[in-house]
């Protein structure tokens, strides 16, 4: 195939996974922190978070095959799935790897979340909020747009999006009732056992 | 062969997304905690049910055939007359 | 009020005053267990008997073994429940502490009949006689009982002694109820098949292995056969433990306890589980769980607690649902926030600094919180408020209207 387009190809769905991912994180927070207006529902955000992680695991896997497949660039099938292992730029390379690896771990205990239970889905899934600065740090290092203006843009516009949604989602605290601090208060109230026997 | 909800209440957390989905079987009560309608699922809200399944964030609503709706037995009570 | 006729089958024997009964003046008294092959078969003569569980849900015993037996593959686990964590109850610990033998006699007997290997005793902390007692029982029997057998201090809590919250605790120390699909008979104590009985209903069970069906059905006046302990305290005289036939009225047990004229005017039967009664209409009610009358008062653990005149029942129910509501494992909304309003509001009301629709609310949220929680703790308050609201209507209805109580003779705020 004409290498410039598979080139084409890695670098677009390359920069559109961003975006998407992106857009996943910042969904995942609105629908941990409960966020909805009158005509959004909560449901909707839910809903919308995994459409949307769904569709970036099609673009990430364009972007992941046209490079590997690029005669020009020069990467094995091992050096996608292995980290650092490429000749190219290894250690930018490689954050772009274990980003995907990641992100493969959260995608498959979600769509299997009955089967391994709720523990396993949450640990698996906080580490979503390590896959996304991975995946930034690959574009700008190993990225063949780092250094434009309007791609610097785009990382900054993203950049600033996670940052206000992670910064949300601090504030935000525990989301959920703190059951036993209810109890726990209604208990300092009275502690006397009503009719109790000696 | 007709299908009920089941809630598991120790997980569920109050989100609320199933009785947006499902505003006919499930409503929320002051606290914000699902109250399900008891009873087989009419056929034509199987589908609704099944989306409130899926969204729940922590797994927390069961479609399960019945009659099996498993709940600890009942309890008998001492309450006087008009009980409960 | 006549005397009720006296039948002691479990606390017959030594005065309870005088501590636990040994072990040989044990067999003095009622010999040796029968033998163990005999044991292995004494399901369908507690299915005859038709013993029922004394923990307040009186679920048939013999079913309740026979669903165990089923499962298991001789590793199945006995779980004495000997946690009482109903505050107005005594009879377990009395039991326990007087009796440990024949507490210790059904717990083998269910044992060798449901093919546990494994028998733990699980008794409240704060039980500390009762700890004493049955550990120096369990010194006094054969290797072969003492090397299967531990006793485990169940934490201090109203829902500890709830079947499931028993299970939860020995398999991870944390005494919450659970909400699993697999039920204790089924995958308990280390995912065996485990049987979780009370005390009381062991003791009966052991009883019934040396004496047979028929003589259990000998006593008890309605269609629920047997003696039964209850509890009788309150504004009585003589409070304290007592046996009874099923089926002895309540005015018998009014009289048990000391009880003459206008000393009582309400009553509450069968613990936080159960609900409050006036004295007047329950006079002649049989304390039977098989009663169907529409004015049944039920029977739940064996707790009869009389409250005086001088009682105000807004500010007792005000008391017992903060209780309540403090004693919720805190691991379902409708449980905490429902209790907590409710508790919250009924407080006002006893003050007599009730909002506007307070007592409108509380019933609303008796409603809601019922049947909503992964066990049937809120069920339980939810039941009892209802029995409170009806039967010290007009009590509440002067707090709410007036702030005043007739008990206090003036404004209570």
């Amino acid at each position: 195939m004409n290498t410039q387009i598979l080139w084409f190809a890695t670098r677009g769905a390359g920069i559109v996974s961003l975006l998407l991912f992106t857009a996943v994180v910042v969904l995942g927070v609105m629908t941990s922190v409960r966020w909805q207006a009158r005509q959004w529902p909560r449901f909707l955000t839910a809903e919308v978070h995994r459409s949307i992680a769904l569709l970036s695991v099609v673009f990430l896997a364009i972007h992941v095959v046209t490079a590997v497949v690029d005669p020009y660039a020069s990467l094995g099938w091992i050096s996608a799935i292995v980290p650092f292992a490429s000749s190219y730029r290894p250690f930018w390379l490689g954050l772009g790897v274990v980003s995907v690896d990641l992100l493969v771990a959260v995608i498959v205990t979600s769509l299997l979340r009955a089967r391994v239970g709720r523990r396993v889905w949450r640990a698996v899934h906080w580490a979503a909020y390590a896959s996304w600065p991975l995946a930034l740090a690959h574009g700008i290092g190993a990225g063949s747009d780092a250094s434009a203006a309007w791609m610097i843009g785009i990382d900054a516009a993203c950049i600033f999006a996670v940052v206000t949604a992670v910064t949300w989602r601090l504030l935000a605290g525990r989301p959920s009732a703190d059951l036993p601090a209810v109890v726990a208060a209604i208990g300092r109230g009275s502690s006397r056992e009503p009719g109790a026997l000696r | 062969m007709a299908d009920v909800l089941r809630l598991d209440p120790i997980r569920c957390d109050g989100y609320g997304m199933c009785a947006e989905l499902l505003p006919e079987l499930i409503t929320l009560d002051d606290w914000g905690y699902p109250v399900i309608a008891p009873g087989p699922i009419p056929d034509r809200l199987l589908d609704h049910a099944r989306r409130a399944v899926d969204v729940c964030p922590v797994l927390a609503l069961r479609l399960q055939a019945a009659p099996a709706a498993r709940r600890p037995a009942p309890v008998p009570t001492a309450a006087g007359a008009g009980g409960r | 009020m006549t005397a009720p006729a006296a039948l002691t089958r479990l606390l017959a024997g030594p005065p309870s005053q005088g501590g636990a009964e040994h072990l040989d003046a044990h067999r003095a008294r009622l010999g040796k267990l029968p033998p163990v092959r005999d044991r292995r078969e004494i399901v369908p003569v507690l299915e005859a008997s038709g013993l029922l569980g004394r923990g307040g849900a009186a679920f048939p015993v013999g079913r309740k073994w026979r669903a165990v037996a089923e499962r298991s593959a001789g590793d199945a686990v006995v779980v004495v429940n000997g946690a009482e964590g109903e505050p107005r109850s005594a009879k377990d610990r009395v039991l326990m502490s007087c009796r440990p033998h024949l507490v210790l006699d059904g717990a083998i007997v269910a044992a060798d009949a449901v093919g546990a290997n494994e028998i733990v005793l699980y008794v409240g902390s704060e039980h500390r006689d009762a700890h004493r007692a049955l550990g120096r029982a369990l010194a006094e029997r054969e290797p072969d009982v003492r090397a299967r057998t531990r006793i485990v201090a169940a934490p201090v809590g109203y829902v500890a002694g709830e079947a499931t919250a028993a299970v939860h605790f020995l398999n991870t120390g944390d005494a919450r109820p659970t909400f699993l699909e697999q039920r204790p008979h089924e995958a308990g104590v280390g995912d065996r098949p485990t049987l979780v009985q009370n005390v009381e209903s062991l003791a009966y069970a052991g009883l019934i292995a040396r004496h047979g069906d028929a003589w259990y059905r000998s006593a008890g006046r309605g269609q629920t056969r047997g003696t039964a302990l209850v509890t009788v305290s309150g504004a009585v005289p003589q409070p304290g433990v007592h046996e009874i036939e099923y089926g002895t009225t309540l005015g018998e047990v009014a009289t048990l306890a000391g009880i003459t004229g206008r000393d009582a005017s309400a009553v509450l039967v069968g613990g936080y589980f159960g609900g409050w009664a006036t004295l007047e209409e329950v006079l002649e009610r049989p304390l039977d769980p098989a009663d169907r009358a529409p004015d049944r008062i039920g029977f739940g653990c064996g707790v009869v607690s009389f409250a005086g005149p001088e009682t105000c029942g807004v500010r007792a129910t005000a008391e017992i649902m903060t209780f309540m509501a403090g004693q919720s494992a805190a691991q379902c909304g409708p449980c905490v926030f429902g209790l907590a309003a409710i508790a919250d509001a009924t407080r006002r009301l006893a003050v007599g600094a009730a909002a506007a629709d307070d007592l409108r609310r509380i019933d609303r949220w008796a409603g809601q919180v019922a049947g909503r929680g992964a066990c049937h703790h809120p069920d339980g308050a939810a039941g009892l408020l209802h029995s409170a609201l009806r039967v010290f209507a007009d009590e509440f209805a002067r707090h709410q209207a007036r702030g005043r109580c007739s008990v206090a003779r003036a404004a209570v705020a």
